[in-house]
């Protein structure tokens, strides 16, 4: 009976901290973050911690953060966003295209929550805000690199969904490579996985048995990058610096920087002065940043640096006419450049590519 | 020096009743441990885990949400394991029964009508049902090994359900992201309540929970199960085939899968897509046997093995554990529930060399 009533007494003063901790986190923000894959993915979940890292440091105490890996992109994904809202987050980034719709129905439920969904384009109310990188500005550079290193004059590229952020970089990457070589050829292959290292490696085989012998990825894994350095290919990273998986493959990486990002949004939730929006930042704002150029000769180290600057300080646009699409109509005329629109809905392939778009 | 089980001549009655929760606490126990090693408070840890979600009316009701077809499936294992029929491949006809069921709205994704619904069910059942009657069949048959074809299926189902999601019924709209389309209301289980997430695919889980104790406490099919389960020597003698109680045993337990299947794809997410596999099939294999092959602990067991979900995603949320924690949890039950059992009946005894050389000279 002692004992019992002792473990009573322990469980109630265990409540009671509890109940003390709770009242003093009421006056720290929470931010809250959903990630598609595990934090150790060394890719895309890899960048959006490194962020959430960024807004404990810039706020230290005033902070708190949480989040979830491994959240499948399907009806289940409902439950730890609605999870989060509950928990008290005050502010919840959804880091995947297809967070889109429970993203948006948990917003509705908790209207004094501050949403922020990756990639996506759906703000169906006021608390939910929509954030991008112009990654393919970093493929376009990518693709000049890919045709000044490549001996067979085709490139592979692991590609997950056929979203427009998917094929905008598919398209960017060949019209880059095409201002060097007009030949120049791209394979894709679609995994329809974001994150799954075995079938990231075996599309990379399979394309390296195609005869690409430069390699790019539009999936989360460093998988492809280990096949091309065990394959003695040439290869670049994705959404973050992969150069330890191949120190003798990576020519770079698109590094997503989302830390600036977060911190600027999770303090404006401090300040009351978080607002809703849709943003598309790129390198001019330090969103898309290239890894540095190696494994490559100087010279085309020097293009590279040379285009990425001028992407950089807007002068040059990679989708600048004159463009054919894949099925030979023009879509842009000589120095006409594409509108936003049109590239945030892209839904076609450019002339080069070596694929049938799935529909 | 060799470790031998032996079977205790009397096992002790109150720790046969007492195993589950034996095996609850010291999964508890060796959680408690694991927090420690993680650097976490472990009795707060503990309490987040295990106590919290159950004081939070939302948090109940996921529980019972993931529990749903947690129990369908043990409940359909139950007759299956107490009649030794030892069917791994539950997940595959949890599938299947997904699969089959959606079949309906994926070819008539314009019909409305109130029998869509009730038709989805069955063809979930008739999937589940199919696909369990193929081990069955060779077991009765061919003598082959159950445990072996029935879960090589399940990757044929997992297969199956792949490539359909990502090719012949993929969703036109979908940007290619693999799955259906979404189906429409008449197509859809109902919740059972306005604004929750419930529905009524719990109603079913408890009901054939309930149907099943009875059959198996209290009619002449259920005794049969337990005698050709225990002692088939004797079930042959009392003129009971076991041939036919396989057959049967795996229509049942494959047609419960599958209604788990369509009742997840109906209600929970309401479309056919890649991730309907969570491994509620092999989970259920531990509800099962938490639950003593009883129908009703059965259905406290699928409260419990949910609980570890959802406690893991809150332990997530408040403490950055990993969810990894969660699986590790899973298989630590399975591992003390079985170990329990196994030494509740049977005890270890160390057999010197010597005696078994012996015995090697006699023999």
């Amino acid at each position: 009976m002692k004992r019992l009533l002792a473990s009573l007494l322990t469980a109630s003063a265990l409540a009671l901290t509890a109940t003390a901790a709770v009242a003093e986190e009421q006056d720290k923000t929470k931010a809250c973050f959903i990630y598609i894959g595990p934090t150790g993915d060394f890719g895309w979940t890899y960048q959006h911690d490194q962020g959430r890292k960024s807004v404990e440091e810039a706020f230290g105490d005033k902070v708190e953060t949480a989040y979830l890996e491994n959240v499948p992109e399907s009806a289940e994904a409902q439950r730890p966003i609605e999870g989060f809202a509950r928990a008290g987050c005050d502010i919840i980034f959804t880091t995947s295209f297809n967070y889109m719709d429970p993203t948006n129905k948990a917003a509705k439920k908790f209207p004094d929550v501050k949403f922020e969904h990756a990639t996506g384009y759906k703000r169906e109310s006021p608390n939910v805000s929509t954030y991008s990188s112009k990654f393919y500005q970093g493929r376009y550079v990518q693709g000049q690199i890919a045709a000044r290193m490549s001996q067979t004059g085709v490139a592979g590229y692991i590609a997950s969904f056929p979203i427009p952020e998917v094929i905008r970089g598919i398209n960017s990457f060949i019209l880059g490579a095409q201002s060097i070589n007009p030949d120049f050829k791209l394979k894709v292959v679609w995994v329809s996985t974001w994150f799954d290292p075995p079938k990231e490696a075996d599309a990379a085989k399979a394309l390296i048995d195609q005869g690409v012998d430069i390699l790019t990825q539009h999936t989360d894994s460093t998988a492809p990058m280990q096949v091309a350095a065990e394959r003695d290919i040439k290869a670049f990273g994705q959404a973050s610096d992969m150069i330890k998986f191949g120190p003798e493959t990576q020519l770079t990486s698109i590094i997503d920087e989302w830390g600036p990002y977060y911190v600027e949004r999770v303090g404006a939730v401090m300040n009351g002065t978080w607002e809703q929006h849709d943003v598309w930042h790129g390198m001019a704002e330090g969103n898309v940043v290239m890894a540095p150029y190696t494994n490559m000769p100087d010279d085309v180290a020097k293009m590279a640096e040379e285009t990425a600057a001028k992407i950089k300080s807007g002068e040059f646009e990679p989708f600048t006419g004159p463009i054919k699409k894949q099925d030979g109509t023009d879509w842009l005329k000589e120095g006409e450049v594409a509108d936003l629109g049109t590239l945030l809905g892209m839904n076609f392939y450019v002339a080069g590519v070596d694929d049938k778009l799935p529909q | 020096m060799i470790l031998q089980l032996e079977k205790r001549p009397q096992a002790s009655p109150l720790l046969s009743v007492l195993s589950p929760l034996l095996a609850l606490l010291l999964t508890a126990a060796a959680g408690l441990i694991m927090f420690a090693i993680l650097g976490k408070a472990p009795f707060s840890a503990l309490y987040t885990y295990f106590i919290e979600p159950l004081t939070d009316p939302w948090m109940r009701e996921q529980i019972l949400v993931k529990a749903t077809p947690l129990i369908l499936i043990a409940v359909g294992l139950s007759i299956c394991f107490r009649s030794s029929n030892w069917n791994i491949g539950a997940e595959g006809q949890y599938l299947m029964g997904g699969l089959f069921g959606a079949m309906l709205p994926v070819y008539f994704y314009e019909l409305q009508s109130s029998l869509l619904l009730p038709a989805m069910l069955l063809m979930g059942m008739l999937g589940g049902a199919l696909y369990a009657f193929v081990p069955a069949i060779l077991k009765a048959r061919f003598n082959t090994n159950e445990i072996l074809s029935s879960l090589m299926l399940v990757y044929v189902a997992q297969q199956l359900v792949d490539w359909v999601v990502r090719g012949p019924w993929r969703d036109p709209g979908g940007f290619g992201f693999p799955g259906t389309r979404s189906f429409n209301e008449s197509a859809t289980l109902p919740k059972l309540w306005q604004y929750g997430d419930a529905h009524w695919g719990a109603v079913l889980a408890i009901v054939s929970a309930l149907i099943m104790w009875f059959v198996l406490s209290k009619t002449l099919q259920g005794f049969k199960v337990t005698v050709i389960g225990t002692s088939p020597r004797a079930g042959r003698f009392a003129g009971f085939s076991a041939g036919r109680l396989t057959v049967v045993a795996f229509l049942v337990s494959g047609a419960l899968a599958g209604l788990a299947g369509i009742g997840e794809v109906a209600g929970s997410v309401g479309k056919l897509d890649d991730k309907l596999s969570l491994g509620y099939g092999f989970s259920a294999i531990i509800v099962a046997f938490l639950g003593r092959l009883n129908p009703l602990g059965i259905v406290a067991a699928g409260l419990v093995l949910a609980l570890s979900y959802i406690g893991g995603e809150a332990a997530q949320i408040s403490l950055g554990i990993s969810d990894r924690a969660t699986r590790v949890f899973q298989g630590l039950l399975l591992f003390f529930v079985l170990a329990c059992d196994t030494l509740i009946h049977y005890k270890i005894s160390l057999t010197g060399l010597r005696q078994q050389k012996s015995q090697g000279a006699a023999g």
